[in-house]
């Protein structure tokens, strides 16, 4: 078999902010002990099952297990989730039993745990621990989960799930990014069943001012890749994380 | 079984029409009209031309005739024929042939089709009024077996006879079929099976196929009918006046031979083994075209308005030459073909036999054939195509225990049909030959998949999509559901495809046909390919299309795109091996074939029939390791992934590798040639080495993805939302992914990997090949490259390298930026 994957991280600035960009999909800011997770969509699995297509029930557990392990990894004060982490308002009475169990362990194991407001879940269930807010202020970044239209620099934010494609000899691959321009950062999704809407999407543009650039997610490490090198996926109509909502 | 009356002979009707038309009844078909008096299933086996189709509903006819004489006038149709094909043409072909003895007859009877283009109006009226003789495919049949109150709409079926039956039987579309059988045997008990086909490889495994089992009790098979053989086919290889490529498809170098034997043939067919040597032969072909012969293109790519043009000008006599793929392989008769010329290798003996069929119809003249090989491989895998031709040596596939995934499919199929007991099920399913020995363990487990999707952790029980009743009857839980599992019956899985529609200054736009999205996906805006016949150039995508302008260029940027090749059959590659070992079989070989060999003996060796020959030698700035096992392009790439990850753990830094269907090449930074080679080949790859592989194959993954659509797992469509594949595929991945961390022994990762042994992945082909060379390895340690590695080293840079080292496209767009030094570093 092969090593067990041990993520690396890509150091930047944002917006003047020293800020750890991790290969596994959070970000961590070393300054003030702080690891950002977003868009984990627990329950997204039952969501579909509820529907008629009953994939596996495993997406909250194995979002939870890699959760954990970069926590641990990282070990920071404060751990906030970017919002969007219920999959919908049902989703903390689908949830197994164990599942439940480990979350509630997890958050009980960080000294301050905040749950940022989503779309999908503008009320975070409270059973698990924690504080809930709107967005969150640190230094010179605030943290959301809806990304602003227009400037908004120091904003981190969720819910667009950016994901990139770079062309190769013959192929090409895409992956899950963070997308940023130095100033503010659109969150990679973290939760195991979400998809992903490419960087070089209209919606991005409305944030940024044009196709930011990536820092993708590899399997051990992030490759920083300028906004020209990117190619959009085949254009289609807005993808089903907006349908959704 | 209620025997009919024997007829010792064709009644009076019968007698008539064969007279009229100057025939005399064959013994074949009086053969089959006597198996049917019995009440036997059959199996026919008879060359193209000789009246297989006619043997088949000879039976029926009668009965059918008799039938109309005996009742009234206005009788009541009721369901007499099944007629299945894989074709939904050649059931459209079928029914129009019929006719003619029908009418001519005078007979009283209804013969209609049913496909996926019949109007919902028709199928209704269909239900509600059978035909006598109803022509369908396999899908339909599934999806009768999937509708409420069906079983009175077979009671009263006699005949079910499947055409072409050896191109079923190995696919999962058998699977299908031999399931639905198994149903409408229940309902329909005296219904009898017929079998039709000119190629089989084993009759009797065949056989047992078309004979419905009985669970327990002795292994059944039908009655096994042969014609007298046709004569046999004159099969002749190009000898070509110029130089024969050391590697390629292209088969350039042979057109102008290829060109003067189309003018003087009455009506050829270039058959290609893929959709882009159908595009670059057809362009090829009327560059040379001084005589301005009407040459056509026929591929599975192009709009069905272009394909019927084509075959009605065949059938017209408009045509000289059709350039065409396998689409024309299949018994539609559409014109009167005298020469049948195969570009490139044809990779099986029985689909070159399939595809002699096509020419000369008369069973008593030979069909005439010549090869055309592409490279100098190719000419030692025709010289073996052609001995097999001439010993009718067929190969194939052979058929495999029934995929889980369909039977999860046909499961859920049932219960939207009439309720089931398990107990019942069970039985039945076993008397579908795939799965005669099916356990009730997996069974039960199949069950729950499509129950509540079958997972350890039971938390989707309030979701479950079928559901038991008290007394044991299983049902789908809402009639949505059973709408739905309608919608996404069947087992073709199609790669997501794009519709090319050419547009002048980007409005309207004519529809040329369909391409893979991923081949799309590779061009920038700009890029020129060959399409349907003419440079295109490529502007942009448009929801499901690719948006074209026709270009100037005569060479078009992008050359081709891999649609449709076929795998060296296993037959073939053993007999390549055994003519690449014996200098004595090179007699028939070009010149410039034998001395590629000979050099070849010189310079390093021969590689031996039952081992294996391995080659390492430098170059520029990289060692290199060559090895010939002959089996076939998807096997060697699936050897380049565990060897170069083998290699990984070796130190020897491997760069990359390519295959072709005769070789596989590695590459890297260390010298590889003292390695213990028999260490590096021994069968233990296919342990951790394949297991740690599989986790993340882009392979494996798509196999998975096409599992999860039959069984049922994810839908191809909702009522009214075409879901796009670029989504499926996405989300399975996912799915993939999570099931195999949490649940790996899940039966649709069992259904998978089954399915990669045999198929994209070609793991028992590989595992055979490392069983036989055990202990049976030369090595060569070369100075410089031999002659036989020419043909696979050409491949580098042609053939994009598989590897799953994707990330290695990262690397370079990373590296690239801090070469310009943007603003993030």
């Amino acid at each position: 078999m092969t090593d067990p994957v041990r993520p690396q991280a890509h150091a930047f600035r944002l917006n003047g902010v020293e800020a750890l960009a991790d290969a596994g999909g959070v970000l961590v800011l070393p300054g003030v002990s702080t690891l950002i997770v977003s868009d984990l969509h627990f329950e997204k699995g039952s969501a579909y099952a509820a529907r008629g297509q009953l994939i596996p029930p495993y997406d909250t557990r194995s979002t939870l297990r890699r959760l954990a392990e970069r926590i641990a990894h990282h070990r920071p004060q404060r751990v906030v989730a970017l919002g969007d982490s219920f999959h919908d308002l049902g989703a903390d009475g689908r949830m197994d039993a164990e599942d439940v169990a480990a979350l509630q362990a997890l958050v009980g194991s960080i000294a301050d745990w905040v749950w940022i407001e989503g779309n999908h879940d503008p009320a975070p269930p409270p059973r698990f621990g924690g504080t809930i807010l709107h967005e969150l202020s640190i230094d010179a970044l605030t943290l959301r989960h809806l990304p602003a239209e227009g400037a908004a620099p120091g904003e981190i934010a969720g819910h667009l799930h950016p994901c990139a494609r770079v062309r190769g000899k013959g192929r090409s691959v895409r992956a899950r990014c963070f997308a940023t321009n130095g100033a503010r950062l659109v969150m990679p999704a973290f939760g195991a069943f979400t998809g992903g809407l490419n960087v070089c999407d209209a919606a991005y543009d409305r944030c940024f001012g044009a196709t930011p650039d990536a820092l993708i997610m590899g399997t051990e490490t992030v490759y920083p890749v300028a906004a020209a090198k990117l190619i959009p996926d085949r254009a289609q109509s807005r993808p089903k994380i907006n349908a959704a909502r | 079984m209620s025997p009919v009356a024997a007829p010792p002979s064709l009644p009076p009707a019968f007698q008539a029409w064969f007279a009229a038309r100057g025939w005399n009844v064959r013994p074949h078909q009086m053969a089959m009209v006597e198996a049917a008096a019995r009440g036997e299933d059959a199996l026919l086996i008879a060359p193209t031309g000789g009246g297989k189709t006619l043997g088949g509903f000879l039976p029926s006819l009668i009965e059918l005739a008799a039938l109309s004489e005996t009742t009234p006038k206005q009788r009541p149709h009721r369901l007499h024929t099944l007629y299945i094909s894989p074709l939904k043409a050649l059931s459209v072909d079928v029914a129009r042939n019929l006719t003619t003895p029908v009418s001519e007859m005078g007979l009283d009877l209804r013969i209609e089709t049913r496909t996926g283009d019949t109007s919902p109006s028709k199928r209704q009226r269909q239900r509600a009024s059978p035909p006598d003789i109803l022509l369908t495919t396999p899908e339909q049949l599934a999806l009768f077996c999937a509708s409420p109150n069906i079983s009175t709409f077979f009671a009263d079926l006699r005949h079910i006879v499947i055409d072409e039956i050896h191109a079923l039987a190995p696919q999962k579309r058998g699977d299908l079929l031999s399931l639905a059988l198994s149903a409408i045997s229940r309902w329909a008990p005296s219904a009898r099976r017929v079998g039709l086909s000119a190629t089989i490889r084993d009759e009797a495994e065949l056989a047992r196929w078309l004979a419905p089992q009985s669970p327990g009790g002795p292994e059944r098979q039908a009655a096994i009918i042969r014609s007298a053989p046709g004569a046999r086919p004159q099969v002749e290889i190009l000898d070509p006046a110029e130089r024969i490529p050391w590697a390629g498809h292209s088969a350039r170098h042979a057109m102008g031979d290829v060109y003067q034997r189309i003018k003087a043939a009455r009506l050829a067919l270039v058959f290609v083994n893929t959709r882009s040597q159908a595009e670059f032969t057809f362009q090829e072909l009327w560059r040379l075209n001084e005589d301005k012969l009407a040459i056509a293109l026929h591929h599975g790519s192009l709009a069905p308005e272009q394909r019927r043009k084509v075959e009605a000008a065949m059938a017209a006599g408009k045509l000289d030459a059709v350039v065409c793929t396998s689409t024309l392989d299949l018994g539609i008769d559409w014109g009167d073909v005298d020469l049948v010329i195969q570009m490139g290798a044809p990779k099986g003996s029985s689909r070159l036999i399939q595809r002699l069929g096509r020419s000369n119809h008369q069973l008593d003249t030979p069909s005439r054939a010549l090869l055309a090989p592409s490279n100098r491989f190719e000419h030692l895998e025709c010289e073996a195509a052609r001995e097999a031709v001439a010993a009718n040596a067929l190969d194939g596939e052979p058929l495999h225990a029934g995929a889980l995934d369909v039977l999860a499919q046909h499961i859920m199929g049932r219960a939207c049909g009439e309720p089931f007991m398990a107990d019942a099920l069970h039985d039945e399913i076993r008397t579908a030959t795939p799965y005669a020995g099916l356990d009730r363990d997996t069974f039960d487990r199949v069950l729950d998949f499509a129950a509540t999707g079958g997972y350890a952790l039971n938390s989707y029980e309030r979701f479950r999509r079928m559901v038991k009743s008290r007394d044991g009857l299983w049902s789908a839980r809402t009639p949505q559901i059973a709408q739905r599992h309608r919608l996404n019956v069947g087992t073709i899985v199609e790669a997501p495809m794009l519709e090319v529609v050419v547009s002048s200054r980007g409005r309207g736009g004519q529809r040329l046909g369909q391409v893979e999205e991923y081949f799309i996906e590779q061009l920038a805006p700009g890029d020129t390919f060959l399409f349907a016949g003419q440079v295109l150039r490529f502007e942009a995508i448009e929801e499901m299309t690719a948006r074209v302008t026709r270009s100037q260029d005569t060479t078009p940027k992008i050359p081709s795109y891999n649609g449709g090749k076929f795998p060296l059959s296993t037959y073939l590659a053993a007999r390549v091996r055994e003519i690449v070992q014996d200098a004595s079989l090179w007699e028939s070989l070009p010149g410039q074939v034998r001395d590629w060999l000979d050099i070849q003996r010189l310079r390093s060796a021969l590689p031996r029939a039952d081992g294996l020959l391995v080659e390492t030698f430098p170059r520029a700035a990289h060692f290199y390791l060559v090895c010939y096992p002959f089996e076939g392009r998807l096997a060697h790439q699936t050897l380049g992934m565990l060897l170069t990850r083998r290699l990984e753990r070796l130190r020897m830094r491997p760069m990359g590798f390519v295959a072709n269907e005769y070789a596989l090449a590695v590459w890297g930074l260390r010298d590889m040639s003292r390695l213990d080679l028999d260490a590096l080949f021994a069968q233990d790859m296919l342990g951790d080495d394949l297991d740690s592989w599989l986790a993340e194959s882009d392979l494996m993954k798509r196999t998975f993805r096409n599992c999860a659509i039959i069984a049922g797992l994810i839908e191809r469509r909702f009522p009214g939302q075409e879901k796009s594949g670029r989504q499926i595929t996405f989300s399975t991945d996912l799915i993939y992914n999570v099931l195999r961390e949490h649940e790996p022994d899940h039966i649709l990762l069992r259904a998978a990997w089954t399915d990669a042994g045999t198929g994209l992945l070609d793991i028992h082909r590989l595992g055979q090949a490392l069983t036989r060379i055990q202990g049976h390895i030369t090595h060569q340690a070369l100075s410089r490259i031999s002659p036989l590695a020419v043909p696979v080293m050409l491949e580098i840079g042609r053939e994009s390298v598989r590897g799953e080292g994707q990330e290695s496209i990262l690397v370079d767009a990373a590296d690239e930026l801090i070469a310009e030094a943007t603003r993030l570093d």
